[in-house]
């Protein structure tokens, strides 16, 4: 099942939201329905779905709908129509009471300036939500320090957080957060207000955070290369709607409309074009079933002159080339081992290309990309890689990684 | 021209109101009465030097060895010009009137934060209290009140509530949007958020705000001596009178000493909430 589930939702700012609905089905655009009734709408007929244990990131322009869609999500802002669920419990439909509950139990928010409780402790900010639900001091005590133990703020309990540095009250932000063991986080651009070098440093540890704890994470910025890190899947929101879901591969190979293009035609390719997506079909034989005649013929067939050995296991050991295999037939040997090469350039189909160039440039042979159990998946050339280079532009070759915003 | 008889009808409303709520009347100032004693004992009973000694290490313990010095000198010149039950008097006063004036005001504060209809209808209400010549409470207090300390209370707490008013729904608008979200994020429900995050958030504002109704309800000490509320007011109305500009000028000293006092302590508490 999925965590959420978010259908025809739409939200409506302003006094007789019940005048604009017509409009919006009319297919008016927002400029025109906020002349026309001075309504401005915030979400346009918005559905996706958020996976169990992903990693869901929400981005687009300012102004797009990002937060009013995340803030429906605890109804924090009331939709004006739509379903949301959770898990299959429809949120829009609950007693006040379930939602106090769904609101200290199941998710729990971080906000971009933080929003933290500038009289209370570190401690009894991260207590927060637990002391409301009425847990017992010592209980809580002891769940609020393991959270600020797993962000890594041990030591810094009894400070109040206008002593912490920004990135130090983020953390406190996100171990509140985790402190009641939510299914649910929802994050509105959290790690915007910290400097690059900061951020990039949460970014790392929410994804190992997330190794550890498998939350559902809405994650919602507007910084593409954030957006492309963090997320297992990103929606692309446009004026209310959403333009586009689907994983960082899948928007950028694929965008779906003019839109889109527009802001991912800057992103550096080769940072996110992994191995797997340009890799093809190795030609391959087991040991020790195969001899060099097969080893001979399979290369003929495919017309290389280099084939990819396995074992039973079809854990990769190496690749024998139709010289040397050509020789040991010619001497009545059966035993590839002893033409074996093993020391061969391998990765991991997740790569990004632009760290299977400098491998590609030293190695003899296609790089081979294996799995975590070493059982080969598939090779990737030189040639290949260049021409994917290519593609992306000379530009984007050269240019370092700096963030890439859309609203500047 | 024409007359408008605004001064007839306030006089046959007041009059109207001394008849047939004179019961109410009476009750009121029987508990403003006993509460203004119970405190004025509390603060006679112990020897001047030991009251002199708990209130300077108050001053001390909240504002610093600055002003629990001055608070040693100040008490001993008080007690030295023979001002020092005058002074218990005022101080009794000050607290009762303060403590009402909170006490309504307040959740007046909080009431306008939460509806924008009773903010509306409370800010030129308070601008009126506000702005209003003092000596015009006295008229109605004395006839509603009689003479004496509870009238003198009453004038007090109506001209010094209006910033507590103020500042509390000031300092609750103030609460940063965010923190708000954040405690309903987390499931507050309406009590939790205001108990445990908007008065805290707003405290050194709404400390601000007392320590203004605490200055103001000082400045009416000599008004309402007027009508026989006592206290350091006396001295400087029968200064006044008989043209005494020994005996006015010590009222005016111990008044000044106690104001003192009052602004840094109450000044520090707010700041020390921050
Ligand atoms: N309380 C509100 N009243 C009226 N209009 C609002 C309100 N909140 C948001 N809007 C409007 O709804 C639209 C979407 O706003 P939203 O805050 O969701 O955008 P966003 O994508 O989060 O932008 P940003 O990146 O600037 O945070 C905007 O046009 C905004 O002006
Ligand atoms: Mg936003």
């Amino acid at each position: 099942m999925a965590a959420i589930t978010v259908q025809n939702l739409y939200k409506i700012f302003g006094k007789n939201p019940e005048n604009a609905l017509p409009l919006i089905e009319a297919g008016k655009s927002k400029e025109e329905i906020l002349d026309q009734t001075g309504n401005t709408i915030g979400i346009n007929n918005a559905s996706f779905e958020v996976k169990e244990k992903e990693m869901f990131v929400i981005m687009g322009l300012s102004g797009s709908g990002k937060s009013t869609v995340l803030r429906c999500l605890n109804r924090l802002i009331e939709p004006t129509k739509g379903t949301i669920k959770i898990g299959d419990e429809d949120i829009t439909n609950v007693s006040k009471d379930r939602l106090l509950d769904m609101r200290r139990n199941k998710m729990s928010m971080v906000f971009q300036n933080f929003g933290l409780f500038p009289h209370r402790t570190v401690a009894d900010n991260v207590e927060y939500g637990l002391e409301i639900s009425g847990i017992d001091k010592e209980n809580r005590r002891a769940k609020a320090y393991g959270a600020l133990q797993k962000v890594g703020l041990k030591g810094y309990e009894q400070q109040k957080p206008s002593e912490l540095s920004g990135g130090m009250q983020q953390r406190v932000g996100l171990a509140r957060a985790l402190a009641n063991d939510p299914e649910i986080l929802l994050m509105d651009e959290a790690f915007s207000a910290l400097d690059p070098l900061i951020r990039a440093d949460m970014q790392d540890e929410l994804l190992e955070l997330q190794a550890e704890v498998h939350k559902t994470v809405v994650f919602i910025t507007h910084d593409l290369d954030e957006a492309l890190k963090i997320g297992d899947r990103i929606a692309i929101m446009k004026d209310g709607y959403v333009v586009q879901v689907g994983t960082p591969e899948e928007i950028l190979t694929n965008p779906a409309d003019d839109y889109v293009k527009a802001f991912v035609q800057n992103v550096d390719r080769t940072k996110v074009i992994t191995a797997q997506a340009i890799m093809r079909k190795a030609p391959s034989i087991q040991i020790p079933k195969d001899g060099p005649s097969v080893a001979i013929r399979k290369m003929e067939k495919v017309g290389v002159s280099t084939t990819y050995v396995v074992d039973e296991q079809r854990k990769l050991k190496g690749v024998v080339t139709i010289d040397d295999a050509i020789r040991l037939k010619d001497q009545h040997h059966k035993n590839l081992e002893s033409i074996l090469i093993s020391d061969i350039a391998v990765a991991s189909p997740q790569t990004p290309i632009n760290q299977l160039l400098p491998k590609a440039i030293e190695s003899k042979y296609p790089i081979a990309i294996t799995d975590a159990d070493q059982n080969l998946k598939g090779i990737v050339d030189r040639a290949t890689i260049l021409a994917e280079l290519n593609e992306n532009g000379n530009e984007a070759v050269n240019e370092k990684a700096e963030p890439k915003t859309l609203t500047k | 021209m024409f007359d408008i008889p605004v001064g007839d009808f306030f006089e046959f409303l007041i009059n109207w109101l001394t008849e047939n709520l004179g019961g109410f009347f009476d009750l009121i100032t029987v508990t403003v009465k006993t509460f203004l004693v119970g405190i004025e004992n509390v603060l006679l009973f112990p020897h001047p030097i030991l009251m002199i000694i708990l209130l300077s290490a108050l001053a001390w313990y909240v504002s610093g060895k600055g002003v629990g010095i001055f608070t040693v000198i100040g008490l001993f010149v008080v007690e030295g010009m023979d001002m020092w039950e005058g002074t218990m008097e005022t101080l009794a006063l000050i607290i009762t009137a303060v403590f009402i004036a909170l006490l309504v005001g307040i959740p007046l504060g909080i009431w306008a934060s939460k509806n924008s209809t009773v903010e509306k209808i409370t800010r030129p209400v308070l601008d009126f209290m506000q702005t209003m010549p003092a000596f015009v409470y006295l008229i109605p207090a004395v006839l509603f009140f009689g003479l004496g300390e509870v009238p003198g209370i009453i004038a007090t707490l109506i001209f010094a509530m209006p910033p507590a008013v103020r500042l509390t729904n000031l300092g609750i608008r103030q609460v940063p949007e965010e923190i708000r979200e954040a405690a309903l994020a987390f499931g507050s429900d309406s009590r939790q958020m205001l108990f445990k995050v908007e008065l805290p958030v707003a405290l050194p504002t709404i400390l601000a705000g007392v320590n203004q109704t605490i200055m103001l309800a000082l400045s009416m000490v000599v008004i309402a001596a007027l009508i026989g509320a006592g206290g350091l007011g006396q001295p400087v109305v029968t200064g006044l009178q008989q043209l005494d500009i020994g005996l006015g000028f010590e009222g005016g000293l111990a008044i000044v000493i106690l104001a003192v006092f009052l602004d840094r302590v109450t000044q520090s508490l707010g700041e020390r909430s921050q």
